[in-house]
């Protein structure tokens, strides 16, 4: 009966003999002895299905899974699909309608499809929904998954839909890296590690504020087999503090003497691959001081100090004020005001930061998920204490980042670790650890009045305060963007906003999706649909009659003589709420506990960094057998940079899109493309592209002799150059080679025009700003709480869509985690670290959403294109809750509005 | 650490009679709670044993085997008296989990959120027990003894979950609250098992209600009470305080206890109206 030997079974119609422990979870089996790696482990508890594979064909959790009881079964993974025409219909559905972005949930996604399809067909948009139920994907809002999966069984070989050549940009074209999402071969943080890596576990602080000591790791380590090190603060090299504003880096890679938060690193064990690390075994000893957790504590005279440094535990303050507001206000004719709160929220990527490091030679090499690979190769050569161009960043791809990623996390410690045993080492952190030690949305404390004044003209006075948690990470970024988005798309006569960020023993708080606009607007949009209220004035109108146009001042100043497209996204909802209103009319004319309610909310978003220089550049080169490789180092965590870089270039060169061939953004080979956050990648590195594809085909027609606006043809080493009459053949096996093997390279760069801001936040912050509004739907069960979402309408001035389906994805996915943070996502430093007391949407709480993409033409933007990623995701909270506050009739100004505060306003 | 994968019931008796190992079954709430530790001790993987699973209909009760999967119970044509246990058993977690956790391990699990068990409790379900020596059978209200603690000693398992044959008419129902559509967590679920008239009227109706109490309780004052009420009345309001002293709610990650506490009577209410529901 026992069965301690090996196990015998099929994985892909193969037979295998397993030799790992029984109880081995079968992720691990499948991933670590099998090099499948396709199927991925996004929690190990089952909550987020990333894992799922067939087991005689029905959907399970293979980290749920002891391989010991699987003697004679079937295993199908996502590796499979690509044997049978169903598999490879499913995945080129999955690619025809976006149903992926990061690509990390995707093999889930496609096992649980795989198995609803063989029963079912042709199954219902309910019946997609319950069966995958189980995956939680954090980027695309499930919607597209849906058609995805609704379309699979179209078994006709698949259109390739290849744009002409000419016609790449504005082409709705599948991603161009699609493939390897769909046959699990694309390769994640966790995906590549040597066999031979050591491991390196972390061990961390269960107070929230503590001080400690460590004891005799030389005892420990020898009393545990298969350890190597103990890496503790004095083992790192150089510089033992990291953090993303330079001059406000405050974090250490492993503390000292004390800890800040609950889930701060302290030191770290070096082990051989399956040693088991027991933290509550190390020999550290803790003595808890007084946690202060939220800022009112924290900021009080006479509390402690986080930072000595920082009086009164205030990281920095922020502020834009026009006009006069203490006058507008006191004039104003009709005031409304309010007191906002929101709470952490958690990144939620279903991929946990993972990597490996090695030395190679006089280089420290970092294959690591991430966001942004130079500025993790400067604090990680500080942190060394080498030259940064001996420090080698290999973004692998990123399952999700939302701005979670844009901070170090793994990449200190992978590289203090391998400096030190000089040995291949890796990590990947659990659920408990990812969401314990990595940053969260700021929860902000808001207090605004908006009013209007006799000459029928805005005015605002808003005020919030920011928990930024124990270390600076993007809370400066937070406290400076607030102020100047607070207002949102609209002209005031006068307007003040002034932001705070306080340090308190919570988790750090960074970049999200939005960097603190989105609380902002959850006030502001909110008072605006009180005060039409107040005024009995639609509140559609009410925007309209105050937003922003082209040649009006912004609250900094700033003026835009074309690119501001909110009256259209205004106009564009005009029916769509109209008939939305019907339905809630109708709705509510059925009497019953459930009220229905229709809310709208418009917002705006700069694109780049705040009055921050922040360039990218892009290299393109031409090789002697005319392969044009495009040096992409905007990296793509799902949004599609990949593809629009690609679109852009082969534009600008005039090739086919399929002749564009990319190479990643490792730091050795591609040059910086900046940040992959603050929705500025498509207008600042598309620029780039596009400048480095005008420059590498200008330099051909140099060498042609002919204009350098003259077309360009390739065909193997042969390039033709046409420029009217003019036609000129060139041999490119006969070109001089550069050191990369380039015959010709085109290199752009283009850093956003913008100027700093005085001390009242005057002048030119970003050089572009995306606008969008959403309309919600939905209704309140008014003896629970519970909200059901109906259906959304977004309109979005994109500038001009590079590619439509993309952005589509953006904009839903960004409304998904818009749901998220207005309805039930609430992280509790300490307490909620796993994904099922954490919850975020699953595909049941995304409704129907309809996009519709106003093109207003960007000046500056590549293509006239602006940036989409965190403006998707800003008007979905107060949406949310003024359509709350349309179905009860009292304002919900708490988010989450878990049913539990829903109710208790609706008893008030 | 040893792991052993019994084939027959017997050898896994004899192994639970030798040692006391860990029984793992669908192995959906060992792993979550194992983490990155290690796996030590004696660990008896129960899940080959064939006989434990499956749903077969004897002369006065039905007989669900232990191993019985959530996916088995939702595919199973049941009367409609089952159905709340039906509804409660495509609640258990995403498709994935309900394709492997078993009936008894939700029970044995304990939790005060088990989706299985208010369902269970108004369908007077038994536990059945067997050790190498004897086989036992008591009230699943009796066998959870509290907060991820059970009757069942060292040397038994749980073969089998006996609800008696419900009587004609009898219908039932489960609803379930939490912040999101799937993978629910209970903040407060209710089942009813009831026999309401063609006008609504309540001949009788048992109702327990979960995640309220460290086990699930049945509301047997309110069962007594509801007899002869339509389910057209606003129920919600016939619930008082006396019929919910039994629960014993607390505040947790999910919600206040004075939440849940205002939340269930309209639980209660729905699942009744669920019940109508499926009669209709």
């Amino acid at each position: 009966m026992s069965s301690t030997s090996r196990t015998n079974l099929s994985v892909n119609h193969r037979h295998v003999e397993i030799s790992s422990a029984p109880m081995t979870r079968l992720s691990e089996v499948l991933r670590e002895e099998l090099g499948l790696t396709g199927t991925k482990v996004g929690c190990d508890a089952g909550d987020c299905g990333a894992c799922t594979v067939l087991i005689d064909g029905d959907p399970v959790c293979a980290c749920l899974t002891p391989v010991g009881r699987l003697e004679g079964r079937t295993i199908e993974t996502v590796e499979s699909l690509t044997e049978t025409t169903e598999g490879r219909a499913l995945q080129a559905s999955f690619l025809r309608h976006g149903s992926t972005q990061c690509g990390f949930c995707t093999p889930g996604m496609l096992m649980a499809s795989s198995a609803l399809l063989t029963e079912t067909p042709s199954p219902t948009p309910n019946q997609i929904s319950d069966a995958l139920s189980g995956v939680l994907c954090r980027c695309t809002g499930y919607r597209q998954i849906i058609a995805g999966v609704a379309d699979a069984r179209r078994l006709e070989p698949d259109d390739p839909s290849e744009p002409s050549v000419g016609k790449a940009v504005g082409a709705r074209v599948p991603r161009v890296d699609g493939a390897a999402k769909m046959n699990g071969t694309d390769c994640f943080g966790d995906d590549d590690a040597p066999a031979d890596a050591l491991v390196v576990s972390v061990i961390r602080s269960p107070h929230h504020s503590a001080k400690f000591v460590i004891g005799d790791t030389d005892a420990y380590l020898s009393g545990l087999p298969g350890a190597i090190a103990v890496i503790t603060a004095a083992d790192v090299p150089g510089r033992n503090c990291f953090g993303v504003i330079p001059p406000m880096a405050d974090q250490p890679v492993l503390a000292e003497t004390q800890v800040r938060f609950v889930g701060e690193a302290v030191a770290a064990v070096v082990a051989e691959a399956g040693t088991f690390i027991d933290p509550s075994r190390f020999p550290i000893s803790w003595d808890p001081v007084a946690a202060m957790m939220e800022p009112a504590e924290s900021s009080a005279p006479e509390a402690r100090l986080i930072h000595p440094d920082r009086p009164d535990n205030i990281l920095i303050r922020g502020r834009v004020a026009r006009g006069d507001i203490d006058s507008a206000q006191r004039d104003a004719v009709a005031s409304v005001n309010g007191e906002f709160q929101t709470a952490f929220v958690e990144h939620a990527y279903i991929e946990p930061e993972a990597g490996w490091a090695e030395v190679d030679g006089d280089l420290v090499v970092i294959h690591a998920t991430t966001q942004a690979p130079y500025m993790d190769r400067s604090d990680t050569a500080l942190i060394l204490g080498i030259d940064p161009e001996r420090v080698v960043i290999r973004p692998t791809s990123c399952g999700g980042g939302f701005g979670g990623k844009l901070d170090v996390s793994i990449q200190p410690i992978l590289a203090v670790a391998a400096t030190l045993v000089d040995r291949p080492v890796r990590i990947t952190y659990s659920r408990p650890e990812s969401m314990a030690s990595t940053t969260k949305r700021h929860p902000a404390s808001i207090s605004a009045r908006l009013s209007v004044g006799g000459d029928d003209r805005l005015s605002l006075d808003f005020e919030g305060t920011f928990n930024t948690g124990a270390y600076a990470s993007w809370g400066p970024t937070v406290a400076n963007r607030v102020p100047i988005h607070a207002s949102g798309p609209y002209r005031y006569a006068a307007y003040r906003a002034l932001t705070t960020a306080v340090h308190t023993n919570c988790v750090p708080s960074g970049a999200f999706r939005g960097f603190g606009v989105p609380q902002a607007a959850i006030a502001q949009e909110c008072l605006l649909d009180e005060l039409a209220q107040h005024l009995g004035v639609d509140p559609l109108e009410l925007r309209l009659s105050h937003a922003l146009r082209a040649g009006d001042p912004t609250v900094t100043g700033q003026v835009f003589e074309s690119g501001v497209g909110y009256v259209e996204c205004l106009e564009a909802l005009r029916q769509p709420r109209l008939d939305a209103l019907q339905r809630a009319a109708d709705f509510n004319r059925h009497g019953g506990t459930r009220r229905a309610g229709v809310g709208l909310a418009g917002a705006w978003y700069g694109c780049g960094n705040t009055s921050m220089s922040n360039p990218s550049t892009i290299k393109v080169g031409l090789t002697a057998d005319g392969r044009t490789l495009l040096h992409q180092g905007a990296v793509d965590i799902g949004q599609g940079s990949n593809t629009v870089m690609a679109q852009i270039c082969a534009d600008a060169m005039g090739l086919p899109l399929a002749d564009v061939e990319l190479v990643d953004a490792d730091t050795d080979h591609t040059p910086d493309a900046g940040k992959t956050s603050a929705s500025r990648q498509t207008y600042v590195t598309g620029n780039a592209t596009n400048e480095a594809a005008l420059a590498l085909r200008a330099s051909m027609a140099a060498l042609a002799g002919v204009d350098s606006n003259a077309h360009m043809a390739i065909e193997g080493p042969i390039v033709t150059m046409t420029s009217g009459p003019d036609r000129v053949r060139l041999d490119l096996g006969k070109l001089p080679t550069d050191e990369e093997g380039y015959v010709a390279v085109g290199v752009g760069t283009y850093d956003p025009p913008t100027t700093p801001l005085d001390e009242n936040g005057q002048g030119n912050p970003y050089a572009v700003f995306g606008f969008g509004a959403q309309v919600v739907e939905l209704d309140v069960d008014t003896d629970t709480g519970v909200i059901t979402l109906h259906s959304i309408d977004a309109a979005y001035d994109v500038g001009r869509a590079i590619n439509p389906g993309l952005v589509e994805g953006q904009i839903i996915g960004g409304i998904a985690q818009g749901i998220g943070l207005a309805l039930m996502e609430e992280y509790l430093p300490g307490r909620n670290n796993n994904l099922h007391d954490y919850l975020i949407p699953t595909i049941g709480d995304v409704p129907e959403i309809r996009v519709t993409l106003v093109e207003s033409g960007d000046s500056l933007g590549p293509f006239g294109a602006k940036g989409v990623g965190e403006h998707s995701l800003l008007p979905t909270p107060p949406a949310v809750l003024n359509a709350l506050r349309d179905a009860i009739g009292k304002p919900v100004r708490r988010v989450p509005a878990t049913p539990e505060r829903v109710l208790e306003v609706i008893n008030e | 650490m040893t792991y052993l994968l019994p084939r027959t019931i017997e050898s896994a008796l004899e192994t639970l009679a030798d040692r006391e190992p860990t029984i793992v079954a669908g192995a959906t709430d060992y792993y979550p709670a194992l983490g990155r530790r290690e796996a030590t001790g004696d660990i008896i993987d129960i899940s080959r044993l064939d006989d434990l699973r499956g749903i077969s209909r004897r002369h006065d009760h039905w007989r669900f085997g232990s191993l019985t999967t959530w996916t088995d119970v939702v595919r199973a044509d049941l009367p409609e008296a089952f159905a709340g246990l039906q509804a409660a058993a495509s609640e258990v977690g995403g498709k994935q989990i309900q394709n492997v956790a078993s009936m008894a391990g939700n029970v044995c699990n304990a939790s005060p959120a088990a989706d299985g068990v208010p369902p269970l409790l108004t369908l007077d379900a038994d536990i059945e027990l067997r050790s190498a020596t004897q086989t036992r059978v008591m009230p699943i209200g009796d066998f959870i003894l509290g907060n991820r603690s059970t009757d069942r000693q060292p040397d038994e398992l749980v073969t089998a979950i006996l609800v008696p044959t419900p009587p004609d008419g009898v219908v039932g129902g489960f609803e379930k609250l939490g912040a999101r559509v799937y993978l629910v967590i209970s903040i407060v679920m209710a089942a009813a098992l009831a026999d309401i008239d063609p006008h609504g009227t309540i001949r009788s109706a048992r109702i327990a209600v979960g995640a309220c109490s460290p086990v699930a309780q049945r509301l047997t004052k309110l069962e007594h009470d509801l007899v002869g009420s339509s389910i057209h009345d606003p129920i919600v309001r016939s619930i008082g305080e006396d019929h919910l002293a039994v629960l014993s709610p607390i505040d947790d990650v999910r919600a206040s206890a004075a939440y849940r506490t205002a939340v269930t009577p309209v639980l209660i209410a729905k699942a009744l109206r669920a019940c109508a529901e499926v009669e209709s």
